[in-house]
């Protein structure tokens, strides 16, 4: 199975570890829920060196990238936007959702999904075709560690001289941190504030350590992938596998805002744009129960007349509001346009049940995010 | 992690305290643990019958979904009604406040072929 460099560092602090799509990772420490409630209250730490970087370099990087993603990076300056994307096939499937960093205007940092790493690499690979850019899979050189939460901000300003109110969110800077280079990306998959950082795998420990240690006054606590996903699931952000996959369309899973339509050519872009054209016939949603009861992945997902509308992707109970919730993919009538839906459903405040061994519970589809951060500290 | 002397225990991580032809039925502290967080449980009701090795019941952790397997054949007595509001108990507590339900055990039923404290705790170091 394969492990991060900070593997160790894990076993050291009691984690349950679990294999997690090939990866011996840490599910969690002491408690999901204490986890959980402590990103959203001081910080959490994150090892998520399990996620793949592919880099992409060369005279053809931009023309190549932009073919390969939905997004738009033509625009932004290198050492600025971390971009949240997609890539997709040519029905206009979702490939991996991606954060791309545009470090040169000749060379990209695609941030993927480890479950995909193989899969992607070899799809971009595929695709190069004549264009003049090399592609490496240089996920094994970097530790990424994620730091979340309230108290993020301050913690890292204790260990780089960088001024960090310089950084907006999905914003990122290459600077030292403990005197290490790195980039310091204000990005997570928390729903709060906070940064993730890629630096060098062999100064991963020692990072990881001082984070631990310098964080102890701010309340700092080791996350595993349990409250990764509970946090996630309260921010609405999609997991590939979950609500996004070869089957599904970035437009279907709500993410109409990373498919720049108007954009030259990109893998996918015909289809995406009949699909707008003809209307979907699916969409995501997000529900909260009405009774006591958890959803899960595959539940069936009943309109109030009974009739099978869809599936739930991802549920769980809410650390934060301590009743379940959930995302779930529910059939159109073929009437509903991508205009007038984005990501937020028409029928919030619709009723729905869940099924959940042979019972139904009662459920209420509403406005995504479940949890919204408080206030912006820049 | 432990292990009550007094308990009899199944594969399953259930244990079993026989007094009199009532079985206490629960989870292990073994088996808390490896759930996490325990957010939700079904109980059967008072006077349905429950079959050894078979569910009675489920409980829900943060991560998962598991079903409880009762060690005994025979019919529901009692539930631990504070659990369906606190389940929580089922991790602080799992030998005491959190037991789950009383069974009348059937004619013949017997504890005897359940595990003991020492071969369990074997059971669990091994699994």
């Amino acid at each position: 199975m394969n492990q991060t460099p900070l593997h160790q560092d894990h076993l050291n602090l009691n984690a349950k570890m679990v294999d997690f799509g090939g990866w011996h990772m840490p599910v969690q420490y002491t408690s999901i829920i204490d986890e959980h409630l402590n990103t959203r209250k001081n910080i959490g730490l994150f090892d998520v060196s399990h996620m793949g970087e592919i880099e992409i370099h060369g005279p053809d990087a931009l023309k190549f990238v932009q073919k390969i993603v939905t997004q738009d990076v033509s625009k932004s300056q290198p050492g600025h936007q971390a971009q949240y994307s997609v890539m997709c096939t040519p029905t206009g499937g979702i490939v991996d959702d991606i954060l791309i960093y545009k470090l040169t205007e000749d060379h990209f940092l695609l941030c993927v999904n480890a479950s995909n790493i193989e899969k992607d690499f070899a799809w971009i690979l595929e695709n190069k075709k004549n264009e003049n850019v090399k592609i490496e899979n240089t996920s094994s050189a970097y530790v990424q560690i994620a730091v979340q939460g309230p108290k993020a901000k301050d913690l890292i300003s204790k260990l780089t001289p960088f001024d960090l109110s310089k950084i907006q969110t999905y914003r990122y800077v290459q600077e030292k941190l403990l005197d290490i280079p790195m980039i310091i990306s204000r990005t997570g998959y928390t729903g709060e504030d906070g940064f993730e950082l890629y630096l060098p795998a062999d100064k991963g420990h020692v990072v990881w350590q001082t984070l631990l240690e310098r964080g102890k006054t701010d309340g700092i606590t080791p996350c595993g992938l349990g409250a990764r996903d509970t946090l996630r699931l309260e921010a609405c952000f999609p997991l590939y596998g979950h609500e996004i996959d070869e089957k599904t369309t970035p437009l279907e899973a709500g993410l109409n805002w990373v498919v720049k339509l108007d954009k030259e050519n990109f893998i996918g872009k015909e289809a995406l744009l009949q699909q707008k054209e003809m209307g979907l016939t699916k969409k995501l949603i997000a529900f909260e129960l009405l009774e006591k009861g958890i959803p899960r992945q595959g539940y069936p997902l009943r309109s109030s007349q009974n009739e099978l509308i869809g599936t739930v992707t991802s549920g769980t109970l809410s650390p934060v509001f301590m009743k379940g919730i959930g995302l779930g993919v529910v059939k159109l009538g073929g009437e509903c346009h991508p205009r007038e839906c984005e990501c937020h459903p028409r029928e919030s405040g619709d009723l729905l049940t869940v099924e959940i061994r042979n019972r139904y519970i009662k459920a209420k589809v509403v406005k995504p995010p479940f949890y919204r951060k408080k206030k912006e500290r820049i | 992690m432990k292990y009550p002397d007094d308990l009899r225990y199944t594969k399953d991580h259930e244990w079993a305290r026989n007094e009199n032809g009532i079985v206490t039925v629960g989870i292990t502290d073994f088996a808390q643990d490896q759930l996490g967080d325990i957010v939700y449980i079904e109980l059967p009701n008072v006077g349905d019958p429950v079959q050894k090795g078979h569910a009675f019941g489920v409980v829900e952790s943060v991560k998962a979904v598991s079903d409880l397997y009762s060690p005994i054949s025979g019919e529901v007595v009692k539930i631990n009604q504070t659990l369906k509001d606190s389940p929580e108990m089922l991790n602080q507590d799992p030998y005491d406040a959190g037991w789950m339900i009383h069974v009348k055990m059937n004619e013949n039923e017997t504890l005897n072929d359940l595990m003991d404290a020492s071969m369990y705790q074997k059971f669990c170091e091994e699994s």
